[in-house]
C-alpha cells in the first residue's frame, strides 16, 4: 500500500481559467524520495499544498496510508512539511519551535524533551536550543525546519523548496546532507524543487510536472536518458536535448551524444551529421560548441554538442566537421503532439 | 535645521507644560492678579479632597476596563475581517466610522439612546416585556449604570482604531507560519493563542499604549453623556481638572490635577514601550 496516492488530483483557481493541477495521478512507493520538478508555475507546489491540506482540491482524490483525507485537516493527516521560507516560529526558541508540533498533538509533557533532543541532535542542532530563529543563519534555520518536522516521527514528509533560501555553496551540502539525512530515517518523503540538478542528485523518482500536468515519472536516468516528451527533453538537461525537425518527425539527442564520429565505435550504427561550428564555451571540465547543422535535410537547424575538455581536437568558428551521433541515443519525438514514438534504449 | 522643530515644541508642548506646571505651584485664579508661589499646597490640597480620590478611582476604572473591552473586541474583530469575504471592504468602512466621525458628533447620538425618557433602548426593553413602562433603568442617571454607559461609548469610539492596528499586525504575519502551525498539528485556538497572538504582542502593546493614553486624558464622552454625574460617579481626573480649573475658575487646583497626570503617564508609556521592545529583541 503506497503511503501517498492521489487520483485525478485536480485544482483550479476561481480565477484561472486552467487547472493549476490537472488529473494529477502519483503513487509513491515505501520509503522513497519522490521529487516533484517543474517551472514556476507548474502547479507543483499547489500539488503539495493540497496533499498537506492547505489547499482544498477541487475534484479527485488524495490517500494517504490507503484511506481518503479530503475531507481532513492538516492536522488530521499526519504529515509534517517544511517550508520554502522555513515558517520558523519567530517568539519561540528553538527547542519551543521543535517541541511545539508534540504540544500540538498532546504528546506527554515528560516524553517531549528527550524527543525533541533526539530531533535536534540528528541535525547537529543541540547547540543551538536555547537560541531564537533571528539568531540563526539560513543553514541552521532549516535545520531546525528539518527537526521540528521529523520531531513526531511522520508517516510522509513534505519539502517545499528547502534549498532555494541558500546561497550556492552551501546549498550543495545541504542537498548532499537532506539527501543522507532521509536514507538515515527512511521517511517517505516529496520534495518540490525548480532545480533540475537537485532534482537528479536527490529523487530515487522525479515527477517532471508542466502546466498542472505529470509529463513523465521516472528515475532519474529515465526521465534524462529517455524523456516521454519535448518537454522533459528540454527541461532537463543543461544544455537541454538537441531537438531536429525531420520528415519523421523531430529527432532528439542530448549534446553529449554528438561528438566526432572517431569517439564511437567502429561497429557502433550511428547518424552522420554535418555541423557547422559557431561558438565554443570552455567550462573547465568540459567545452560546449553551439552551431548549426549543414547540408540537406536539416540545414541552418541549430544544434549544440558538449565534449570533455581532455578531448583534443580542435574546432575554429564557422568551419564544418563531421559529427555523429549513435542510433541508440537518438530519440524520435512526434511532430504535433511531441510525445515520444522511439525507439527508446529499455525494453 | 533643529529649528523649526525646537520652535515648534516649544511653543506647541513646551510653553503650555510650564505654564501649568507654574499655575500648579501657585495661587492664579481666574480673576486674580498676583502670583504666589505656595509650593506644593496645591497638590495636598487636591489630594485631600474626596472628589480627587473618587476621580483617580474613576480614571483608573474607565481606562482600565473600556481598554480590557477594546482590546478583546478589536482582536475578535480582527480576526473576522483578515480573511477575504464578500463585503469585507463595505465591512471595514462601516466599523471605522466611530472613529472617523466626530467623537461629539457620535457621543450626542448615545446620549439620545440613552436618553432618560427618549431612550431606544429602554422602548425595546418595554416592547420586549423585559422592563415595565416607567420602571426602565435611568442609563445616565443611576451611579454604576452611569459608568457602565460611559465606558461602553468609549469603547464604541476606541474600538475601531484598536481593530485598524491589530488588523495592520495580523496581516503582516506571514501566511507560512500559521501553515506552518496548522501542519504541526495546532487547532484553532493553540494557533491564536500560542502562535498569532503572542506574534502580535508588540502591535498590540502600541494599540493598547495608545488607547491608555487617549482614554486616561479624555474627557469628550463624558463631558457629553453626564459632565461627571450623578453625584461626581463618572467624574475623571480631566473632567474634574477642567470642571475646577475652568468652569470653577480655579486655575491652580485644575492645574495641579492636570499635572498630577503626567508622570503617571508617562510611567504607563515607559513601561510599555519598554515591554514592546523587549518583545521585539529577545
Amino acid at each position: 500500500m503506497a503511503i501517498l496516492e492521489t487520483r485525478a488530483l485536480t485544482k483550479i483557481f476561481p480565477k484561472a481559467e486552467v487547472g493549476a493541477v490537472a488529473g494529477v495521478d502519483l503513487a509513491t512507493r515505501e520509503g522513497e524520495f519522490l521529487v516533484l520538478l517543474g517551472p514556476s508555475g507548474s502547479g507543483k507546489t499547489t500539488l503539495l499544498r493540497m496533499i498537506a491540506g492547505l489547499e482544498e482540491p477541487t475534484s479527485g482524490e488524495i490517500r494517504i496510508g490507503g484511506v481518503i483525507v479530503n475531507d481532513r485537516t492538516p492536522r488530521e493527516r499526519g504529515i509534517a512539511m517544511v517550508f520554502q521560507s522555513y515558517a520558523l516560529y519567530p517568539h519561540l526558541t528553538v527547542f519551543g519551535n521543535i517541541v511545539f508540533p508534540l504540544k500540538a498533538r498532546g504528546v506527554p509533557k515528560a516524553q517531549r524533551r528527550g524527543k525533541a533532543e533526539w530531533a535536534a541532535g540528528l541535525l547537529g542542532i543541540g547547540h543551538l536550543l536555547a537560541r531564537k530563529p533571528r539568531e540563526l543563519s539560513g543553514g541552521e534555520r532549516q535545520r531546525v525546519a528539518l527537526a521540528r518536522a521529523i520531531v513526531r516521527e511522520p508517516s510522509l514528509f513534505l519539502l517545499d523548496e528547502p534549498l532555494s533560501n541558500l546561497d550556492a555553496k552551501l546549498r550543495a551540502s545541504a542537498r548532499e546532507e537532506l539527501e543522507q539525512f532521509q536514507r538515515r530515517i527512511g521517511t517517505t518523503t516529496v520534495y518540490v524543487t525548480h532545480d533540475q540538478v537537485e532534482a537528479m542528485a536527490m529523487g530515487d523518482r522525479i515527477v517532471v510536472m508542466n502546466q498542472g500536468r505529470v509529463r513523465q515519472i521516472g528515475t532519474p536516468a529515465e526521465v534524462y536518458d529517455d524523456p516521454a516528451d519535448t518537454f522533459v527533453a528540454t527541461f532537463l538537461g543543461s544544455p537541454p536535448m538537441n531537438l531536429i525537425e525531420t520528415p519523421e518527425g523531430i529527432l532528439g539527442f542530448r549534446p553529449e551524444h554528438l561528438a566526432p564520429p572517431g569517439t564511437l565505435a567502429r561497429e557502433e550504427p550511428a547518424q552522420t551529421l554535418r555541423f557547422r561550428i559557431g561558438h565554443e564555451e570552455y567550462l573547465g571540465a568540459e567545452r560546449i560548441l553551439y552551431g548549426a547543422l549543414d547540408g540537406d535535410p536539416f540545414a541552418g537547424q541549430k544544434a549544440v554538442a558538449r565534449m570533455s575538455s581532455t578531448h583534443a581536437a580542435r574546432f575554429a568558428p564557422d568551419t564544418v566537421h563531421e559529427f555523429a551521433v549513435a542510433t541508440r541515443n537518438a530519440r524520435l519525438f512526434d511532430r504535433k503532439t511531441g510525445l515520444r514514438t522511439g525507439p527508446a534504449v529499455r525494453p | 535645521m533643529l529649528l523649526p522643530a525646537i520652535l515648534y515644541v516649544t511653543a506647541l508642548v513646551g510653553a503650555p507644560l510650564t505654564l501649568a506646571v507654574l499655575y500648579s505651584v501657585g495661587d492664579v485664579r481666574v480673576g486674580s492678579r498676583g502670583y504666589h508661589f505656595v509650593g506644593l499646597a496645591n497638590f495636598f490640597s487636591v489630594l485631600g479632597s474626596p472628589a480627587f480620590r473618587r476621580a483617580l478611582a474613576n480614571s483608573f476604572l474607565f481606562t482600565i476596563s473600556s481598554q480590557a473591552l477594546v482590546l478583546v473586541g478589536s482582536t475578535l474583530l480582527a480576526l473576522t475581517l483578515k480573511d477575504a469575504f464578500r463585503g469585507r471592504r463595505l465591512l471595514r468602512f462601516v466599523i471605522l466610522l466611530p472613529w472617523v466621525a466626530p467623537v461629539s458628533l457620535g457621543a450626542i447620538g448615545w446620549k439620545w439612546i440613552l436618553d432618560s425618557i427618549y431612550s431606544v433602548v429602554s422602548w425595546m426593553l418595554v416592547h420586549l416585556h423585559l422592563v415595565k413602562p416607567f420602571e426602565a433603568p435611568m442609563w445616565l442617571g443611576q451611579p454604576r449604570l452611569a459608568m457602565l454607559s460611559v465606558i461602553l461609548v468609549h469603547t464604541w469610539h476606541m474600538l475601531p482604531f484598536a481593530t485598524v492596528i491589530i488588523l495592520a499586525g495580523w496581516t503582516a504575519i506571514p501566511k507560512d507560519i500559521p501553515e506552518a502551525a496548522a501542519v504541526d498539528g495546532a487547532g484553532f485556538f493553540r494557533r491564536l493563542f500560542q502562535i498569532e497572538i503572542p506574534m502580535m504582542l508588540p502591535i498590540i502593546n502600541v494599540a493598547l499604549l495608545f488607547g491608555v493614553i487617549f482614554t486616561f486624558t479624555d474627557m469628550t464622552v463624558i463631558y457629553i453623556l453626564t459632565r461627571g454625574g450623578p453625584y461626581d460617579s463618572t467624574q475623571v481626573l480631566p473632567s474634574l481638572a477642567f470642571f475646577t480649573g475652568i468652569l470653577g475658575g480655579d486655575l491652580a487646583a485644575g492645574a495641579a490635577i492636570s499635572i498630577f497626570l503626567v508622570p503617571l503617564l508617562v510611567a504607563v508609556a515607559w513601561t510599555m514601550l519598554r515591554s514592546a521592545h523587549r518583545a521585539e529583541t529577545v
